[in-house]
């Protein structure tokens, strides 16, 4: 993802507050859920908190070093990562980005992180 | 006070000058985002010179940013009359060159859309917070200022303020040095002269400065400077160079002393090509020592001459910052005492670097965007300096 | 110098098999400490202090075995230029005067009192509880004041978009960053990727271990061998330490 630059966000912002309001109505597409399972958490819980949980987990491993953190990003991705293109992104089916798209939000999480499941993961599908 | 109102061509150059700094403001958001978009590939910098041109650009305009003020200073907490009526024009040139310095240091970060995390994390040890500390304060502090110097109902402030503002921007400009100074790692900036060497830069480079606008803002409305006035402020420029050169000698010879500092210096001095030609003649001559002939030459020191030394003052800032800012990183880090070392990383030789497009364009781009910050300031709030005849004359 | 090809083989040897393979190598030397790994959900502790113990006279000139494997585990590009990034690099060295020639590998020196940390405006640079330095690249504003005041040059800006994502560690655009001691594998109970890569080429040049234990095999050797730190003069206390110069 080429990040976008600061005026650039700016307008985005300011373009999404004009354009939002008539476009909310949509139908939201249905999402690849990817692998199946279980979530981590309540669906609906996660829906709503996801993002407080990531950043907070985040801190945890990286700053504290606490390793098999129950909200790990990239054990969101091992789990959600569609099976028809191996990631999270790319359509507005694919996870993480089908329903950021709808909901306007805009994440920089996968300029580092790695969109696809890890290799150990892939190999036991 | 008397309304006085602008020449025709006085207008037409005003409006010449604003669209101009606005087209360099745009251009410089677009080298701006191609740099965020690409990366800073497309700058002259890499891991080695780290810090490049618009760091020079940036420093330059937030050290003259502290300095410009002296004008204010001498002219509330001292009460010199022909300073104060040169407030306004300070407070608001201070403002402008702060807020120029600050955007492009923080349209060259890696990452300017955290800019927010810079405002809303501190790390208490850190130079650099505490600096974001002291622009916030500066900001604050000189707004405070000029209301009181705008507002008669505030005018008791005006002598408080004047301190407060004497106060902070010596702190300022001090933390400035600090960010160098507190670089142990590298030959060129662990020093102790750092701090009142910016404070003397600071001096000078914002007078300069302040001449350059207020002689622009005069031809603006076709009014000549007082004799009196323009003879105090060309001896106080004189004076200001001077102290510069005395700092940065004492910085070199203190090094120069110094066994170990000892190949550095001959790396700046006389080994270290662009670097040292910009030292001896960007900074020694044209920047130091043609204008204090131009100044103190018998026949000399017209406001015409004066103000081809202050352009040349400037150019004499740019240089310095140059050498000290990109020489200082250039030379490389000493990591293995007693060895030759070379690797593919550049240790042991040399820093390369050549400033971009780009680069260029951030900086002017800032320096575009004080402008348009005076510009729209002396339009606005018309702080032009307004000498009574007697005032001029009263002190010295 | 071109880095010796790792055989593909070895790159399916599991951990355990690499290990006892270095180990058949020096039969009877403990290489390194087996790093315990931390059950998941407990921190890292300021029990345990990382380090490295580098014999110059193992390195061998020619080899860049530790560069490659570093470059491989984090997914860095070939370095051709001056911003591409370089976690770890072989320094070649010439003593003035005698014109004895050592060689050996430079990274971050996870310092106990590191300059990194000090200047960094928003603590996105830190030091874990165990000693590691690390650039929290979600804080990182990319000011590159970090680098300006390392005093090994062990820190590299991310110059470019970044668009593989293979590797262990996360990278990204804009942000600083620079050797983790591999905190990734260290917290997994495993060695550094240089250090397994140096003892499979046979040259055991690096001890990794903790410092913190008396009976570490680094403590050991800190104890019974004379070594330096690079910069002693400035006091930072690095967490790696030199044989040989
Ligand atoms: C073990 C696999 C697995 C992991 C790991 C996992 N999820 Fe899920 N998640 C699921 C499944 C399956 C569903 C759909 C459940 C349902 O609809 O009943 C789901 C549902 C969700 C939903 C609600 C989707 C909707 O349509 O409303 C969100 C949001 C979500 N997950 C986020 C995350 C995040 C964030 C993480 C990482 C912290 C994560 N998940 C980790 C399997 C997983
Ligand atoms: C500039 C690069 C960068 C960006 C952008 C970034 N991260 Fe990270 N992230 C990292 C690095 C580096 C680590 C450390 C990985 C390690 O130590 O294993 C990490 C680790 C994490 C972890 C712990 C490891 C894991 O997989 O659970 C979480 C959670 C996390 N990041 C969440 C996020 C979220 C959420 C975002 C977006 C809001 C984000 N990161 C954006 C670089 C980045
Ligand atoms: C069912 C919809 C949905 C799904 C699926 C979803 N998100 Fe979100 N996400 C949201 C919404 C809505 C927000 C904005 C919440 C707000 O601003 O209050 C958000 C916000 C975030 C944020 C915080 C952004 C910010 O700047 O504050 C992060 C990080 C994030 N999501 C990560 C993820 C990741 C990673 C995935 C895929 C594993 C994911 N989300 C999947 C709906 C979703």
């Amino acid at each position: 993802m080429k990040p976008l630059c600061l005026l650039g966000r700016i307008l985005l912002v300011i373009g999404c507050c004009l354009v939002l309001p008539a476009g909310a109505h949509d139908a939201m597409p249905p999402l690849d859920i990817g692998q199946g399972g279980k979530c981590v958490d309540d669906p609906g819980f996660m829906r709503l908190n996801h993002m407080k949980l990531l950043l907070q987990q985040r801190d945890e491993t990286v700053r504290l070093g606490v390793r098999g953190g129950r909200y790990s990003l990239a054990g969101c991705v091992d789990c959600h990562a569609s099976k028809v293109n191996h990631s999270v992104l790319g359509t507005d089916r694919n996870f993480c980005q089908g329903c950021h798209t709808y909901a306007a939000v805009k994440i920089d999480c996968f300029e580092c992180h790695s969109s696809h499941p890890r290799p150990a993961m892939e190999s036991r599908r | 006070m008397t309304a006085v109102t602008a020449t025709r061509s006085g207008e037409r150059a005003y409006y010449g000058w604003f669209l101009f700094c606005a087209l360099l403001a745009l251009v410089g958001l677009w080298a701006a985002h191609q740099m965020e978009s690409q990366g800073h590939v497309i700058t002259g910098m890499n891991n080695q010179i780290v810090w490049g041109l618009p760091h020079v650009f940036a420093i330059f305009m937030i050290v003259s940013a502290s300095g410009v003020l002296n004008v204010a200073s001498v002219g509330s907490v001292f009460g010199r009359a022909v300073y104060k009526a040169r407030a306004p024009l300070a407070g608001l040139l201070s403002l402008a060159l702060l807020a120029g310095g600050l955007t492009v240091l923080m349209l060259d970060l890696g990452r300017p859309d955290r800019v927010i995390v810079a405002a809303t994390v501190y790390n208490a040890t850190s130079v650099f917070a505490w600096n974001v500390l002291l622009y916030t304060g500066l900001f604050v502090s000189v707004g405070f200022y000029l209301w009181t110097l705008m507002d008669r109902t505030m005018a008791a402030w005006t002598q408080p303020a004047g301190l407060l503002v004497f106060v902070w921007r010596f702190v300022l400009t001090t933390g400035t040095g600090l960010i160098f100074a507190f670089l142990v790692a590298r030959q060129a900036y662990a020093s102790a002269v750092l701090p009142p060497m910016f404070i003397a830069m600071s001096l000078a480079w914002g007078l300069a400065i302040f001449l350059l606008a207020q002689s622009a803002l005069l031809r603006w409305k076709a009014m000549a400077l007082h004799p009196g006035i323009h003879r105090r402020l060309k001896n106080l420029l004189g004076i200001f160079v001077f102290t510069v050169l005395y700092l940065v000698l004492a910085y070199h010879l203190t090094n120069a002393y110094f066994a170990r500092q000892m190949p550095f210096e001959r790396f700046v001095l006389r080994d270290g090509g662009v670097i040292t030609a910009l030292f001896w003649g960007g900074y020694g001559v044209l920047g130091t020592v043609l204008p204090l002939l131009l100044i103190f030459l018998p026949g000399l020191g017209t406001p015409r001459s004066v103000g081809a030394a202050a352009l040349l003052v400037i150019l004499g800032a740019f240089s310095l910052l140059y050498v000290f800012i990109v020489g200082g990183q250039s030379y490389p880090l000493q990591i293995f005492p007693g060895y030759v070392a070379h690797s593919t990383f550049g240790d042991g030789a040399v820093g390369e670097y050549v400033p971009s497009l780009p680069e260029w364009a951030l900086g002017v781009g800032g320096v575009a965007v004080a402008c348009l910050m005076t510009l729209v300031g002396v339009r606005v709030f018309n702080f032009l300096p307004r000498d009574v005849p007697e005032q001029a004359v009263e002190s010295n | 110098m071109t880095a010796p090809a790792v055989p593909p083989r070895r790159q399916f040897l599991s951990q355990g098999a690499a290990l006892t393979a270095a180990l058949a190598i020096a039969p009877g030397l403990l290489l390194y400490d087996f790093a315990r790994a931390r059950p998941p959900g407990e921190p890292a502790s300021s029990a345990v202090r990382w380090g490295m113990l580098i014999d110059t006279t193992q390195c061998d000139s020619g080899c860049s075995a530790c560069v490659t494997a570093c470059r491989k585990e984090n997914a860095l590009p070939e370095p051709v230029r001056l911003t591409d990034p370089q976690w770890i690099r072989k320094v070649e060295l010439e003593q003035e005067g005698s014109g004895r020639k050592v060689s050996l590998p430079m990274m971050c020196q996870h310092c106990a009192d590191p300059p990194c940390v000090d200047v960094c405006p928003t603590g996105a640079s830190f030091k874990r509880a165990d000693g590691i330095v690390l650039v929290d690249k979600h804080r990182c504003i990319g000011c590159r004041y970090c680098m300006m005041a390392c005093p090994y040059k062990a820190r590299s800006f991310v110059h470019e978009p970044v668009t593989d994502h293979s590797g262990a560690t996360p990278r990204g655009q804009g942000t600083v960053e620079s050797c983790t001691l591999c905190v990734h594998r260290v917290d997994r109970g495993e060695i550094p990727a240089c250090v397994e890569a140096c003892a499979r080429e046979g040259h055991q040049a690096i001890l990794f271990g903790n410092l913190n234990d008396p009976d570490s095999a680094i403590s050991r050797r800190l104890r019974s061998v004379a070594s330096t730190r690079l910069r002693a003069d400035l006091n930072l206390d690095p967490g790696v330490a030199y044989e040989g110069i």
